[in-house]
């Protein structure tokens, strides 16, 4: 029923792309910071990790790069990603939409005839959807880039066997893939967090706890579109 | 004007309005009065159309919400203005964004023809143009309930809720704000209704009104007659409040 009014023909289109350029720079440019850091720390620290893990001679140190890749593209710059991007995002959007909601901001645009499930959440959707494969690239780059400098600094891989490494096997469906789950995450990362900040009843304390299980709900979902979509997608 | 006809309202079964049946006048203020939980609320609600009522009608000039089309109530409603308890002003936007926000969604004015109209309803409030680039948390509460008055106005409505409009406020506050929206509706002749248990704007602009008890209409009349009315139920909402008891007993001693 939500998403039906949220999809609902725009009153004013000028003010929805006004809104919509908002919602990008606030939820997607601003969490770009938080992407490039967790992913340089997070593809240092696999790069370590992979490299004890074949620490075997007969494992040839081109996999620790192989490793990886294919990890942050298969896996964290994608869901990982995304899980934590649920808790910056999705608790920004509940909060700002349930504080909207209990102090009647939300009728009163519904009073002004406005539709307000629409004014107020497609643009997100739309900013977050938009962004999200953008964030997932960064995050890729950023996390290959960790452990490039990670490798040689903590000496075990040299940065010509890293580089060898990443450009081993590659498969170019992986990145299709792991893009094709960022629209999906990116979707439910705006409207589960929308959802449950519009329909807050109470005060301060219940925009808390909708917050809450907007994260938590958000997170299980995630989880299970990203088994939905393995198993569709990649096997 | 705004006429309500027979209107029943109940929430899982239980009866919260009964029957109700009242005319709005346009270009006086109409104020609803009762105890909290005394059904006022929703009788507001219910005539916005926010609640479905379960009978009656509620009749806008010639044109009955209940019978409106979604669409139609839609339209209908940027004929409304409505002032909340908290200001509802949005915290995103400035003073001046506030005001300008209707005009942005329903009017195709050109960007120097809203700002004059911006001007005009900040104006009537006594909103300085300093003001007008702060944001509403940077704005005192009386304040801000001027705001939310000049954007209420702003799209020259027909009729003018307003929901609580004192709460929050010291007296002189409260008095300048029920005088703004007296003056406004006359200037303007909308249809004002006001919901409040503010017994100060009863006696000060009370032009008609409407006291509700158990989700009935218990009395009717203007200002210069509640403090004579006669009726139990009124007697005791209004003498709660001890000023108003010892006015009364004053009065009577007078008359001796």
């Amino acid at each position: 029923m939500m998403l039906k009014r949220v999809f609902a023909k725009p009153e004013k289109h000028k003010l929805y792309i006004r809104q919509l350029f908002l919602e990008l720079d606030s939820l997607g440019v601003n969490s770009v910071w938080i992407v490039i850091i967790i992913s340089i720390f997070i593809g240092g620290i696999m790069t370590i990790q992979f490299s004890y893990s074949m620490s075997n001679p007969i494992y040839p140190t081109t996999l620790i790069g192989l490793g990886t890749r294919d990890t942050l593209i298969l896996e964290f710059s994608s869901t990982m990603m995304a899980l934590i991007l649920a808790g910056k995002i999705g608790s920004n959007i509940t909060s700002e939409i349930g504080t909207m909601r209990v102090t009647e901001q939300i009728d009163s645009l519904e009073i002004m005839g406005v539709n307000s499930a629409s004014y107020l959440i497609l643009p997100k959707i739309i900013a977050v959807v938009f962004i999200f494969p953008f964030l997932f690239i960064v995050s890729v780059f950023f996390g290959l880039l960790g452990g490039l400098v990670t490798g040689p600094v903590t000496g075990v891989i040299t940065a010509d066997q890293f580089i060898e490494g990443i450009q081993w096997l590659f498969v170019p469906y992986y990145v299709t893939f792991s893009i094709i789950k960022t629209f999906f995450f990116g979707f439910l990362v705006a409207s589960v967090p929308a959802y449950f900040g519009y329909h807050v009843q109470g005060g301060a304390l219940d925009v808390g706890k909708a917050s809450t299980q907007a994260v938590v709900n958000t997170n299980i979902l995630i989880l299970l579109f990203d088994l939905i979509l393995t198993q569709l997608l990649l096997t | 004007m705004i006429v309500v006809k027979n209107v029943n309202k109940s929430f899982d079964g239980e009866p919260i309005l009964k029957d109700i049946s009242t005319t709005f006048e346009a270009g006086i203020t109409n104020l609803i009065i009762g105890r909290s939980g005394s059904g006022k609320t929703v009788l507001v609600k219910s005539i916005l159309g926010l609640y479905e009522i379960d009978s009656g009608e509620i009749w806008y000039n010639d044109r009955n919400l209940v019978d409106m089309h979604h669409r139609d109530r839609k339209i209908m409603r940027q004929e409304i203005g409505m002032v909340f308890q908290g200001g509802a002003l949005f915290d995103s936007l400035s003073v001046a964004a506030n005001v300008r926000f209707p005009l942005d969604m329903f009017t195709n004015m050109s960007l120097k023809e809203k700002m004059k109209r911006v001007d005009f309803c900040l104006d009537h409030v006594n909103i300085e143009p300093n003001a007008y680039r702060l944001s509403p948390s940077e704005i005192s509460g009386g304040m801000q309930k001027r705001v939310a008055i000049a954007r209420a106005i702003s799209l020259n409505p027909k009729y003018l809720f307003c929901d609580e409009p004192n709460s929050g406020l010291d007296p002189e506050t409260s008095t300048v704000i029920d005088q703004l929206i007296q003056s406004l509706t006359k200037e303007f002749n909308m249809t004002t209704i006001i919901n409040t248990h503010d017994m100060n704007s009863v006696i000060e602009i009370g032009e008609s009104v409407l006291f509700i008890s158990r989700g009935e209409v218990a009395w009717q009349g203007t200002n210069k007659e509640i403090l004579n009315s006669g009726n139990q139920k009124l007697n005791d909402f209004i003498f709660a409040n001890k000023l108003y008891a010892q006015m009364k007993k004053a009065e009577e001693e007078a008359k001796k």
